[in-house]
């Protein structure tokens, strides 16, 4: 079946691309780029069909064997790659969205400098995403994990030459990384008991194992696989690198923080579905995070100014409401989410940057506005994410978020309550960018002739984007109101057996409901009567202070772990350690034998007779040795 | 017959090994030194060695030490002012030499086995047809490499002594 | 060693004490005079002794290698004794001294 040409693809894109793209047109470049997720896109597809999975087969996970990797004691680690239903859906959605984003960024980019690098990085992180994805085991889930880790790093950091981009960069590889630790952990653990890391004999063990009442080897494993999840997919407490990785361009910005390598801890999670399920404890602690990192972060969305920062919020808050529906055991609630949210949360970003492109870089919503009349076909594009995101029935995010409610209600109702004030916010802060941007005058200075920001040309007034960029929103539109209409949890039904019964029906009314309150407060707030949020925001000027500050968290960050770390470091570390003992050692061993070198010299007197005395007495101890104490005794 | 053999030629060794040392002039020196290696060709004989005591003659006391007395001749060396001894020298090198002395005599003493006294004619095998032999068959490589150290030392002693080319 | 009336023949160990008492000697003029071709002579009378330690415990090991390499050592101090004397003449010519103890510029 060739799995392995699937990954591959991408990395023979990014190999040439990155070996021999300063050399190569930009035409060239596209193809390559473009072309070779495209046909990962295309090989995925035939793959599926092959192994049945659009006509009912794939029940069982397909396996394929490449090498041993790594042959220690009883642990047997080899490259093996699997499909399963969970596998065909993230498949489909990476590379899918990928091959959009990808055709997109041909046009955004189309001004910017390191464009050979750009898509080189670019096909580099599709090559790791999907190593992730198809692994069959958990290290090389990780090789995965860390390589779309060091990708988003090249890619946030991308415009190396501005400090708020390296330092973004860097803050979100250092962030993982503290996932990543704990992620490090898990595996030690898995392979410690279960003597594998590979998914289906680990999974097989575990299957005949009992549940765990209080805690126990699978609480703290899947504690230790929540922490790294939390770090890739930007969870309390380590989402803090997401809203900062919008300094890198927005095409990065849909596919690695919106669509595919946020996901990644979601999909970790409901690969590793049965250790979670023979430790309720630990489920409930994924949920009880996904739901606070929904609420916390919907609030911020509130009050953020710039366009890209309250989707990054609305990233943060949609996975966790990701993480809500797989813990409350609704694993394929949660999958479906994910892929709905990658269509809508792609097209958004997409469309904010098909925004920003028009307005030649401006970010700031307070200076757009006004724009459906230069940019219709983004408006209607934006619209049909933002009706999805907020719930709009029939629509993609509505089906699924309405799934994972459900799921909620049914586990422990007040998730339920809390979880629907989220998607009343979440309408909210989504169609008050809708509407800042679109509605009203536009108050912008791309009128004025120059611009700045992210891109690098002037124009005049703002201008709708190419064909090359409009198309992949369009696509990305359809798939986002029609996306509800794939009955994933049916096709995860292998793997994730569906709850009995039917839930109430007021359920889904109250969700809906919430959402079209949040469109119609917006539409209040910001069409009708824009001096209402002025005021409001005066009248409660602290908790304004509060939200639109991020609730201090990132100066709380820097002030109980940062700064004692670097300072630590300089003192400790540095000042202690590295200057007195090391350099201390080195230089101690030098001036030692130069000291020792100092007395030994005065033994070259340059006088004969000494040197004859010094060959004597040499002579002597030598006789002395053997004659006593040596061969001949 | 031959102990007193043995202590005659000794005693004539040993002091004219201590006229060596003490002497000032060198002369003196390089006669007692003579003396030293023909009274150390009586030992050999006695220790069945025909052929190095005859070598020992010819060679050592005929040709190295004729060598010396040109060389001192011809740079007139004088006397030396003064048996003058470095405190170091002094203080040192006589408990050296004593404590090496004591060594080896105590070594010699212990370690040895047991042998029969030395008789002029015990040891046959010290004539130039077995030496020959035993040069030529399983000391042949240390022979010639022997010839090339000496057509070495010719040429450096040629190199060194020969005057400036100018 | 058996004192009293003489014996007949004496035993080895007394051939080498006197190489032991020679090179000794040999040692003694080394370090004490001052006069090169003296320090010289003093070498080859540490030379001999070892001959005859050589000699003698070819005879004890009723052995001809102990002659053997007296005969090389011979060769090789004669090869010596050539080339050093010229060096000391070469010394000679440069510094007019035949002081061993001024022979030295290798500062201390």
């Amino acid at each position: 079946m060739q799995l392995w040409l699937i990954p591959i693809l991408p990395l023979i894109g990014f190999l040439l691309n990155g070996l021999f793209g300063k050399r190569l047109a930009k035409p060239v470049i596209n193809a390559i780029a473009v072309g070779s997720v495209v046909l990962s896109f295309l090989w995925v597809v035939k793959t599926l069909n092959a192994l049945g999975a659009f006509s009912g087969g794939l029940e069982e996970t397909y396996k394929e064997h490449y090498y041993t990797w790594i042959q220690s004691g009883a642990l047997n680690i080899s490259v093996d790659f699997a499909i399963d239903r969970l596998t065909a859906v993230m498949l489909m959605v990476v590379t899918g969205v990928g091959a959009l984003i990808h055709i997109y960024a041909t046009g955004y980019m189309a001004h910017e400098g390191g464009y050979y690098r750009f898509f080189a990085y670019l096909n580099l992180f599709m090559f790791f995403m999907l190593i992730l994805v198809l692994g069959a085991n958990f290290l090389l889930l990780f090789v995965g994990w860390e390589g779309v880790g060091l990708c988003s790093y090249l890619l946030i950091g991308f415009y190396f030459l501005e400090k708020f981009a390296t330092d973004a960069g860097n803050k979100a590889f250092i962030v993982n990384r503290i996932g990543d630790f704990g992620f490090s952990l898990a595996i030690f653990l898995v392979g410690f008991h279960f003597n594998s890391l590979d998914f289906g004999t680990v999974f097989a063990q575990i299957k005949g194992m009992p549940i765990e009442a209080s805690a126990g080897i699978f609480t703290a494993i899947s504690l230790l696989l929540l922490v790294g999840a939390t770090g890739k997919s930007a969870q309390i407490p380590l989402y803090v690198w997401l809203p900062d990785a919008m300094a890198g361009p927005t095409p990065v910005s849909a596919l690695i923080h919106a669509a595919t390598m946020v996901t990644a801890g979601v999909y970790m999670i409901a690969r590793t579905s049965q250790i979670y399920l023979h430790s309720p404890w630990a489920l409930d602690i994924v949920a009880i995070v996904g739901l606070t990192t929904a609420f916390v972060a919907a609030t911020i969305g509130l009050a953020q100014n710039d366009i890209k920062k309250v989707f990054a919020y609305s990233t943060v808050s949609q996975l966790g409401y990701m993480f809500v529906g797989l813990g409350v055991g609704a694993f394929s609630a949660g999958i479906f989410h994910l892929m709905t949210h990658a269509f809508f949360k792609a097209l958004l970003f997409l469309g904010a940057g098909s925004v920003i492109h028009a307005c030649s870089g401006e970010q700031d919503m307070r200076h757009m506005g006004g724009l459906r009349k230069y940019t219709p076909i983004t408006m209607v594009t934006l619209l049909c994410g933002s009706l999805a995101i907020a719930g709009f029935p029939y629509l993609s995010g509505a089906a699924s978020k309405d799934l994972i409610l459900e799921a909620a209600y049914e586990h422990a109702p007040w998730m339920y309550w809390v979880g629907v004030f989220t998607a009343g916010m979440t309408a909210f802060y989504v169609f008050r960018a809708f509407f800042l941007t679109f509605f009203g005058e536009y108050k912008g200075k791309a009128a004025a002739g120059h611009g700045h920001g992210d891109h690098g040309h002037g124009h005049g007034e703002p201008h709708e984007s190419p064909a090359v960029m409009w198309i992949p929103l369009a696509i990305l539109a359809v798939l986002s109101v029609g996306g509800g209409f794939i009955n994933i949890p049916h096709f995860l039904e292998p793997i994730f057996p569906l709850q009995e019964g039917e839930p109430a029906r007021w359920l889904e009314y109250v969700a809906t409901a919430a959402g079209l309150g949040g469109i119609a407060v917006a539409y209040l707030f910001y069409v009708v009567s824009p001096a209402l949020p002025e005021s409001l925001a005066n009248s409660f000027r602290g908790v304004y202070n509060l939200i639109y500050n991020k609730y201090f968290v990132d100066e709380f960050y820097d002030a109980a772990v940062v700064e004692p770390v670097v300072d630590g470091s300089r003192q400790l570390l540095w000042r202690v350690g590295d200057v007195r003992l090391i350099d201390g050692l080195a230089n101690g061993i030098g001036s030692t034998a130069r000291g020792i070198g100092g007395i030994l010299r005065r033994g070259q007197s340059g006088y004969i007779r000494s040197y004859a005395a010094w060959v004597l007495a040499g002579s002597i101890l030598a006789i002395a040795y053997i004659g006593f104490i040596g061969a001949s005794r | 017959m031959d102990a007193l053999l043995f202590m005659i030629f000794a005693a004539i060794a040993v002091i004219c090994g201590i006229n060596l040392v003490v002497q000032t002039h060198p002369i003196s020196s390089a006669l007692s030194l003579v003396g030293v290696m023909g009274a150390l060709a009586a030992l050999y004989l006695l220790l069945g060695g025909e052929f190095i005591a005859a070598a020992q003659l010819v060679v050592y006391a005929g040709a190295i030490m004729v060598l010396f007395v040109f060389v001192i001749m011809l740079l007139n060396a004088g006397t030396e002012k003064k048996l003058t001894v470095r405190p170091l020298g002094k203080y040192l090198g006589a408990p050296l030499l004593l404590l090496f002395f004591g060594m080896m005599a105590y070594l010699i003493q212990r370690i040895l086995p047991e042998s029969s006294p030395v008789v002029f004619g015990a040891f046959q095998s010290g004539t130039a047809a077995e030496i020959g032999k035993s040069l030529f068959t399983v000391y042949l490589l240390p022979f010639e490499v022997t010839s090339v150290l000496i057509l070495i030392a010719i040429l450096g002693a040629i190199v060194l002594a020969r005057k400036e080319v100018d | 060693m058996p004192l009293g009336p003489l014996p007949a023949a004496v035993p080895p160990s007394w051939y080498l004490t006197l190489s032991a008492i020679l090179f000794a000697l040999g040692v003694l003029g080394f370090l004490l005079r001052r006069n090169i071709i003296t320090v010289f002579m003093s070498i080859e009378l540490m030379l001999n002794a070892v001959n005859l330690s050589f000699i003698t415990f070819s005879y004890m090991l009723k052995r001809v290698d102990g002659h053997i390499f007296s005969f090389f050592v011979m060769v090789v101090a004669a090869a010596e004794a050539a080339v050093g004397l010229a060096i000391i003449l070469t010394v000679f010519k440069n510094r007019q001294t035949l002081e061993i103890d001024e022979v030295s510029t290798l500062k201390n």
